[in-house]
This record gives structure tokens, C-alpha cells and sequence, in this order.
């Protein structure tokens, strides 16, 4: 037998193999039980007991994800002056970031000329300036194309001394606020009574951590940036907690694919623009007004006139799943590709993201998907697949 | 009967000119969580490594190949409903196919257990 879609070799001895680097909880994770394969470039868990029984603990309790390998890095202006670094990166995403306030976190995009995504992000308002989160394997492609675009005022800090995990699931509030964190200065909230996308400095004891109210799995949970000697401390603090156990990147998969939530590389790439990609939220109501940010022509045309295909989802019947690459069929004619696809633990049935033409993109459309010589039955479904849990602040928990 | 195994994890068990086949231990462990078996139609007559079955888990879907020439004869109904079953017993109630051996089939190839304990042992 042989794996035709993910080979987890991690053989690469070779004289000119690429070189695999190693993450501050690499030996943690190989304690835990974990396997290992490369990925972005590191060596990093796939699994520890089952992908399925993590997914599953994740969607009940809470998981604990080593995301050390994303890219953290800081956009700052001169004097922490926050309008001008806002004025430098609005002209390289989409965002309204003149308008965000402290601590509030906005899912972006980097977009090039053409309107296509270079890379999706999380930028959050600091004092000091925006941090952005990105993704591992275009981190380098992303720190030089931010330095080649911003003024020579800006600077951009690579914070490659922080490790970054991530806390994920229902119980994952109560585990972060068993840890007895402190606010980082004075007028910030219990990390308990952060809404989602919200984000603060808080203490353990004598270790600053970054924390966001925000993550890739569809649940309630955290990022928590950590300086990297800290890292497995932490990681050890938090799974003492009964409700937390390791996750690895399998499993990650699985719910970010059930949360609806595209992949970078797989559903984004520079062929796809923001809106056929189903992510024009991301686009603000001032920005797609003014314009004014790389691709801006590209994506205010899209906007106003619509595209040809658009991403969706499709729940399958059966047991078998659609991969990527796999043609999606409407009466036998190639309408669109799956960009990525498996089955769904959660669901018990397997689903899948495709880019279909706009007219066959309607929720409750019957189409196929080719696999291996056969058509297997997929209709289109609204995403997400499995509806998400975040912690929204209303009028009834106390906030705004 | 004798079992026999194949480099790609197949094993093979011999009884006269009837053999079922399956995957290893090793190879099942290695795949992770199965969701999903394709299983070949009774009656299709196999080339010694054709693509008979795919085994799918979670993250990928694998190719499983005749280890002999041969005849399917019968497949494994059951993990149409609990493909897991090539997860908890992979070297028994997880078998995939059953065939006729074509006459004067190739033996030589297929490892001995001793020898596919080794050769998983050196990977």
C-alpha cells in the first residue's frame, strides 16, 4: 500500500534535503506521545492519540495546539504613534485598522495587484502598534513583501523569540482561568471576560503573555503568545487542567475544515480574490469605499459585479471522502475543484470546500464530486458545517 | 495456511489456492483513524500489484495492491459500516479481500513474519 495524499515521511537526510527546523516544544510534544512530521518548514505533531479522539475532545473539553511555527510579527511607527502605522499597512490590506480600537482583533488579508491573497492574518490593535499573526509556510514570503511595500518610517519586528499555542473548546476558558492570570496594565478585563476577537497583555506570575480571544477551530478558546522559553511551562501548566489535552495539526485540520474556515495554500492562494473566496467580511465598509490597499480595483469590481465561482461547502453522504483536486460535476459538467476535503468527525459523514461557478453555488444544489472514476453525490451547504461557539459579548453577559 | 507479507504492508494468508489479504499492523497504526474502505467488486480478476482497494483515514487515502495475481472471490461486507475494524484488528477481523491465487502465482517476492519484522524494523 501506498499514501497518495499526505506523505508523513519525515525523511529528509538527504545532502541537499531542505533543512527542518526545530520549535521550542519539539521535545514536549515527542514526550507526549506525539508524532512528527515537517510541516512549514518544522518538525511539528500530527497526531497524538487519534485524530478523531482529539477532534472530538476538542469540540468537548479543550485542546491545547503548539502554533509556534505561524509568524508573529509587530508593525510600529516611530513613538508608538499607532494612525501612522495604521496609514502603512492599510495600503497592503483590507481592513479598517484606523478604526480599531485597543485590543480589538481583525481577521485580513494580504492581497496583491491583481486582487489576489498572498496570505490570510489576524492583526490586532497593541499600544505599540499592529501584531499580526501569519501563517507558517508564507511567514518569510509575507515579512519580505511587507518590508519591499512599507515606508522606511515603519518597522516591522519579527518576534521570533515568542512561541505561540492555542486553547481551544468549550472548557478552554475555564482551563486559561484556572492559571490565575493577571491584567498586563491596569483597566483590562479578567482574560475570562474578553469577547471574541479581543485581545490583552496579561501576567503569569512573572511571564507576559499576549492573549486573544480568538483561534481555527470554530470553539470558544485563545492564542496565547508566550516568549519561547516559556513555552513548555505553560504548555505543562495548562494540561494539569483534566479538561485540556495536546492536539495536533490532524486534528487542527478536521475542525478548522468543519468550522467552514478556508486553509491557506489549499482555499486561498493568489488565484483566488477575497470575495469568490467567500471572505468579503473581511473587507471594511470604509476600505471597500475608499479603496486605497493593494488589489483594491480587483476587489471593488468583484464586490460590485460579482464572480465567476465562490467558494462553498459541500456535505457528502456515505462514508468516502472528496479530496483535494477532486472535480466537482453538475449533470456530468466540470463545474468547479475541491480545495479541501475529508471526513468530518463531528458530523460522521465527510465534507469539503470547493470554488463551484456561481450558479451552481446556492445552498441545497445537487452536485458530484469525482473520485477515483466514480461520482459521489454532494450538495451545496451553508458554512459552516458545524456551527460556531465563539464567546460574543452581548447586552445579557455584560459588555456593549 | 501460511501468511505471508508484502514491503507495502499487505499480508497475505495462504490456505491452497485461496489467500485473504489485509494490511499490517504497522500500516494501519501508521494511517491513523480509517473512515473509510473501497473495497474491489467479487470477480475482478487482479494482475499481481494492481490497485485493488483504497483505505482511507482522516488525512489521506492509500492505495492497497494485489501482493499475487489472482481472482477476488469475496470482500469484507463489514467495514462498509465500521471501517474502524482495520484499525482495532487489522490482522483479523479487518481483512479486505479474499481470491483465488492464479496457478504458478509468484511466491518469492513475499516476506516471511521473521523477515517483515525486520524489514519494518529497518524503516
Amino acid at each position: 500500500m501506498s499514501e497518495t495524499d499526505l506523505p508523513e515521511t519525515d525523511i529528509l537526510d538527504g545532502d541537499d534535503a531542505p533543512e527542518v527546523l526545530s520549535l521550542p516544544l519539539e521535545g514536549w510534544h515527542v514526550a507526549k506521545g506525539a508524532r512528527m512530521v515537517e510541516f512549514a518548514g518544522y518538525r511539528m505533531p500530527v497526531q497524538y492519540e487519534g485524530i478523531i479522539a482529539e477532534h472530538l475532545w476538542t469540540r468537548a473539553h479543550a485542546g491545547l495546539f503548539d502554533v509556534s511555527h505561524m509568524g508573529q510579527l509587530l508593525v510600529s511607527a516611530p513613538e508608538s504613534d499607532v494612525a501612522t502605522a495604521a496609514a502603512a499597512l492599510e495600503a497592503l490590506l483590507p481592513a479598517d485598522l484606523a478604526a480599531l480600537g485597543l485590543g480589538r482583533q481583525r481577521y485580513s488579508l494580504l492581497l496583491d495587484e491583481a486582487g489576489g491573497i498572498l496570505d490570510d492574518l489576524m492583526a490586532t490593535r497593541w499600544r505599540e502598534g499592529f501584531y499580526l499573526v501569519v501563517n507558517g509556510a508564507t511567514k518569510w514570503d509575507d515579512i519580505a513583501h511587507l518590508r519591499e511595500h512599507l515606508p522606511d518610517e515603519i518597522t516591522l519586528t519579527h518576534l521570533e523569540e515568542q512561541a505561540l499555542l492555542a486553547l481551544q473548546g468549550p472548557e478552554a476558558v475555564m482551563a486559561l482561568g484556572a492559571l490565575g492570570l493577571q491584567p498586563g496594565f491596569a483597566g483590562i478585563v479578567p482574560v475570562e471576560e474578553l469577547g471574541f476577537m479581543q485581545a490583552a497583555p496579561y501576567l503569569w506570575g512573572e511571564v507576559a503573555l499576549g492573549i486573544s480571544r480568538s483561534g481555527y477551530t470554530g470553539e470558544d478558546g485563545f492564542e496565547i503568545s508566550v516568549p519561547a522559553g516559556m513555552a513548555q511551562a505553560l504548555a505543562d501548566a495548562l494540561c494539569a487542567h483534566p479538561s485540556v489535552r495536546p492536539i495536533g495539526l490532524g486534528a487542527r485540520d478536521s475542525l478548522r475544515l468543519e468550522a467552514g474556515l478556508p486553509l491557506y495554500g489549499h482555499d486561498l492562494d493568489e488565484t483566488t480574490d477575497p470575495v469568490s473566496a467567500g471572505l468579503a467580511f473581511a473587507i471594511s465598509k470604509r476600505r471597500r469605499a475608499e479603496g486605497g490597499f493593494m488589489g483594491a480595483a480587483r476587489v471593488q469590481q468583484a464586490l460590485a459585479d460579482g464572480t465567476e465561482t465562490i467558494r462553498v461547502g459541500l456535505a457528502l453522504d456515505g462514508r468516502q471522502a472528496a479530496r483535494e483536486g477532486a472535480a466537482v460535476l453538475a449533470d456530468g459538467v466540470a463545474v468547479g475543484r475541491v480545495t479541501s476535503g475529508g471526513f468530518a468527525p463531528s458530523l460522521g459523514h465527510p465534507v469539503a470546500m470547493a470554488y463551484v461557478a456561481a450558479a451552481h453555488a446556492a445552498p441545497g444544489t445537487v452536485l458530484s464530486i469525482e473520485v477515483r472514476g466514480r461520482q459521489l453525490p454532494a450538495r451545496v451547504v451553508a458554512l459552516p458545517f458545524v456551527p460556531n461557539r465563539y464567546f460574543r459579548k452581548t447586552a445579557q453577559n455584560g459588555a456593549k | 495456511m501460511t501468511r505471508y507479507f508484502t514491503a507495502d504492508h499487505e499480508w497475505i494468508e495462504l490456505d491452497g489456492a485461496h489467500a485473504t489479504v489485509g494490511i499490517t499492523d504497522y500500516a494501519q497504526e501508521a494511517l491513523g483513524d480509517i473512515t473509510f474502505v473501497e473495497l474491489p467488486d467479487a470477480g475482478r480478476a487482479l494482475a499481481k500489484g494492481d490497485s485493488v482497494a483504497v483505505v482511507e483515514s482522516v488525512k489521506a487515502a492509500s492505495d492497497v495492491y494485489a501482493p499475487l495475481a489472482g481472482t477476488v472471490t469475496e470482500v469484507n461486507g463489514a467495514l462498509e459500516d465500521e471501517p474502524e475494524l482495520v484499525n482495532t484488528s487489522a490482522e483479523l477481523e479487518g481483512w479486505l479481500w479474499r481470491m483465488d491465487v492464479a496457478e504458478g502465482a509468484d511466491l518469492a517476492a513475499l516476506m516471511d513474519e521473521a523477515a517483515y519484522k525486520a524489514h519494518i524494523a529497518g524503516l
